[in-house]
């Protein structure tokens, strides 16, 4: 028994944190530089890109070459530790469904390889029942949320462009990188068919906005997480910041069990389980702020029942787990005959596109789909990783090379002159779309499995309506357009086949999850009030992408930041007020 | 409070360890970032996690091709990626130790590569009566002319087109994701710098040129 004994802390936190992502780092940061005392638990292990480097790694520092394993699914220098399937920690689906569920399980959680793509959204995005009669409209407007998202904007930092359009409102934005070679064949060649195409909006540092964190240094590499804290990760953005300022303490590699409650219902602390050693604790706080990711956090409150909350923690609504939507995701890709033989320069840039097209078919009524989609673009001479040379046989017979007219496949000095010739003529394109929140579609406790800490596990129930089928067959027709515009070959995803559902990615891959404890101005019809606060349990906040209402085309983060930057600011004041 | 005592059962009596703490205990607070440690340069790659290192350690604990095998792989990477006047050839590239890796990381290559050389073998028994390994060049040659090239290929060939293409695919991505392919295909980026946006004289090549609007609001660095 030796080295330790039974502490009953006479200092109990203001707040305990569940989760060190987007809004779990952001009310980390805003607490903390308040003088308030937290504790912040993180299922996964400490990361600090200064120390973590894969950053400039060759890809022959791999062994596998930079390709993906069940332990970084999006490649073997990817800063991000989870995945789609943790050991240990399943999850199941109701059958007909298909749900992935991407878990991160490190400081910073997803930010650490997120693609950055930081839109605000726009005032109907809030308001969507109000404009097509689907789903609910937010407690709050776009009026409500624009301080927040401005001073994200400078806290942070984002590049992008003041355009005036409505729907993708203006900030305060640093310079944009100018558009890379294939961006401005994409730029032309949708310009001419009436698809706009503008600077993205990415939240990496172009200028300096402080001494704390350095200048982008144009890698491309923003997924592995960046050494110079140029691009936006919470760990090193607002975690580290808040650690600074000896408020707030972390606990790494701890695993949340449950929200404990007392018999009037409110919440005490957070039980969990130590990875480290595998024990059982216990920590307390006035305030319990949930930011474990949507289902995460959603499976916590379920998993918290009690007697003044018997139907789980603050849902009496029974909307908890329920309203599970992810983005739409569709794309295609192939090769612009155009760049074969291009020059050499590199081009590698921040770590994403240059130029995106926002949604612009707003309120256009010929459609058979209600929410729109924004359109991302990539492709040119990336780093060669694995996967790289593979499948020459399908262009080198199609197209001259230096002039001549080959045969299909090869070897030898021929295949390496191929090889260079057609090297970075890649282009491709994927849409990022709205999904309506379904009160069917949801996540609840499977009673009858549980992980390997003994925590029950989540059950998934999900299906597409007609009108994601439809946007989705609208990219399609779209993006081949736009490749049809630009003279492009489509080798990959180029088919419009009902089959498939024009190749609509399964719920969940694209890991914009949200909905599952949603904010609404009624106890009955929803989770949390307007200000991420649960109706049934005052002292318990939920500031990840649980708390939306609906979600836009727009990616979640800087939303899941400027609420949980919002939610914070009325905690501080609540806690001020004594009453919580 | 119930809640707590049925934890300090849990703790103390199915996981058979001390006590349950009430609180977090100090000597476990990671209170800082400062706490991660260092990457350590690694054969199975930067900045591993545990589990990582774990399955590069299982999956190079044994040796999966035989050495006849390895000696066939490395004339057919040689053959596919030779030394040219930009660049030296697979072998030259480490490509074979990639391909040993790379099936044993990726299951699905091993019976595809194991039965496709021994397909390779058995053709070129039937032709000159010798292993593949064992003939002459031309002969070689005579035998991978027959399977390099998909569309024109004879349909009895087929399987042998389908294992070549692993194994140019396999061979290519092995080279060109080494030190000396990358030089050859000149990436030139992987290092800190600074975008300006595509050179004037490749805009001029392609009769493009970036508008006022970009000029005037995107970033630029001297």
């Amino acid at each position: 028994m030796g080295d330790f004994q039974i502490k009953t802390n006479p200092t109990k936190y203001d707040a305990i944190i569940v989760g060190s992502g987007a809004g779990g780092g952001m009310a980390a940061y805003m607490l903390a530089k308040a003088g308030v005392k937290v504790c912040l638990l993180e299922a996964g292990p400490l990361f600090d890109p200064k120390k973590n480097v894969t950053q400039f790694k060759w890809p022959y520092e791999s062994p596998r070459r930079g390709s993906s394993t069940k332990l970084r699914p999006f490649g073997d220098f990817d800063a991000c530790y989870g995945g789609w399937d943790i050991e240990g920690e399943p999850y199941t689906k109701v059958s007909g469904t298909e749900w992935d569920w991407f878990r991160a399980r490190m400081m910073g959680g997803r930010t650490n390889h997120w693609g950055r793509i930081s839109l605000r959204w726009g005032p109907k995005d809030f308001k969507r029942k109000s404009i097509d009669g689907l789903g609910a409209d937010w407690p709050i407007s776009y009026a409500d949320i624009k301080p927040y998202y401005d001073r994200v904007d400078q806290l942070i930092g984002v590049f992008g462009t003041n355009e005036g359009l409505e729907d993708e409102p203006d900030g305060y934005f640093l310079p944009p990188p100018k558009p890379r070679l294939h961006e401005l064949f994409i730029k032309n060649a949708a310009n001419k068919i009436g698809i706009p195409v503008i600077p993205g909006r990415l939240s990496m540092l172009t200028k300096p906005i402080n001494n704390e964190r350095g200048t982008c240094v144009y890698c491309g590499q923003c997924g592995r997480s960046c050494q110079f804290y140029a691009d936006f990760t919470s760990g090193s953005v607002l975690v580290e910041p808040a650690l600074a300022t000896g408020n707030i303490d972390v606990v790494a590699n701890a695993m949340a069990r449950e929200v404990l409650t007392d018999e009037n219902g409110l919440a005490t602390g957070i039980s969990y389980i130590s990875k480290e050693d595998m024990n059982e604790y216990v920590v307390k706080a006035k305030v319990v702020i949930l930011a474990a990711s949507a289902c995460e956090s959603s499976r916590l409150m379920l998993n918290s029942k009690s007697k003044a909350h018997p139907n789980g923690l603050a849902n009496s609504s029974d909307v908890v787990g329920r309203y599970l939507h992810d983005s739409t995701g569709v794309s295609l890709g192939g090769y612009l005959p155009q760049l074969f033989g291009r020059k050499r320069y590199n081009e590698d840039g921040v770590g994403g596109m240059h130029v995106y097209t926002p949604w612009w078919l707003h309120g256009n009524k010929k459609l058979n789909f209600t929410r729109g989609y924004h359109i991302e673009y990539w492709g040119g001479m990336g780093m060669p990783g694995y996967g790289f040379g593979m499948g020459i046989q399908s262009q080198n017979g199609k197209h001259p090379v230096n002039g001549k007219q080959k045969e299909a496949g090869g070897y030898g000095a021929s295949l390496k002159e191929d090889q260079r010739f057609f090297y970075g003529a890649g282009v491709g394109m994927g849409g990022r779309g709205e999904a309506l929140a379904m009160h069917d579609n949801r996540c609840f406790i499977d009673p009858n499995v549980v992980d390997k800490y003994g925590i029950p596990v989540l059950k998934f129930d999900v299906k597409w309506t007609e009108h994601e089928i439809a946007q989705a067959k609208h990219m399609k027709e779209t993006f081949l357009e736009i490749m049809h515009a630009m003279g492009a070959v489509v080798t990959w995803g180029g088919d419009v086949d009902p089959k498939n559902n024009y190749g609509l990615e399964a719920p969940g891959k694209i890991i914009h999850e949200a909905g599952t404890a949603r904010m609404g101005d009624s106890p009955k019809t929803s989770a949390l009030n307007k200000w991420n606060q649960a109706h049934d349990c005052k002292n318990l906040f939920v500031v990840d992408g649980a708390a939306f209402t609906s979600q836009a085309d727009k990616n979640i983060t800087w939303t899941i930041l400027a609420l949980s930057m919002r939610a914070s600011e009325y905690i501080i004041d609540e806690l001020k007020k004594q009453n919580l | 409070m119930d809640r707590r005592k049925s934890l300090k059962i849990l703790g103390v009596g199915s996981l058979a360890t001390s006590v349950l703490l009430d609180a977090c205990k100090p000597a476990d607070k990671k209170s800082g970032v400062a706490d991660t440690k260092p990457a350590a340069p690694s054969a199975a790659g930067p900045d591993r996690q545990p589990e990582e290192i774990e399955h590069y350690k299982n999956v190079t604990s044994y040796t999966f091709f035989t050495a006849h095998e390895m000696a066939t792989i490395t004339i057919l990477a040689d053959i596919i990626i030779p030394k040219d006047e930009v660049s030296g050839s697979a072998s030259e590239a480490g490509v074979p130790d990639f391909i040993e890796f790379i099936v044993k990381d990726m299951p699905g290559h091993q019976v595809p590569m194991r039965g496709g050389l021994r397909w390779l073998d058995r053709e070129s028994l039937l032709r000159f009566n010798k292993l593949f390994k064992d003939i002459s060049d031309q002969e070689r040659i005579q035998i991978v002319d027959d399977i390099a090239y998909p569309r024109k290929a004879r349909p009895e060939m087929s399987q042998g087109v389908a294992f070549f293409n692993k194994m140019r695919d396999l061979t290519c991505t092995g080279f060109y994701t080494s030190k000396i392919g990358i030089e050859d295909i000149g990436y030139a980026g992987n290092q800190p710098n600074q975008w300006n946006g595509v050179p004037d004289d490749v805009l001029k090549q392609y009769g493009l040129a970036y508008t006022e609007k970009e000029l005037k609001e995107c970033a630029s660095y001297t």
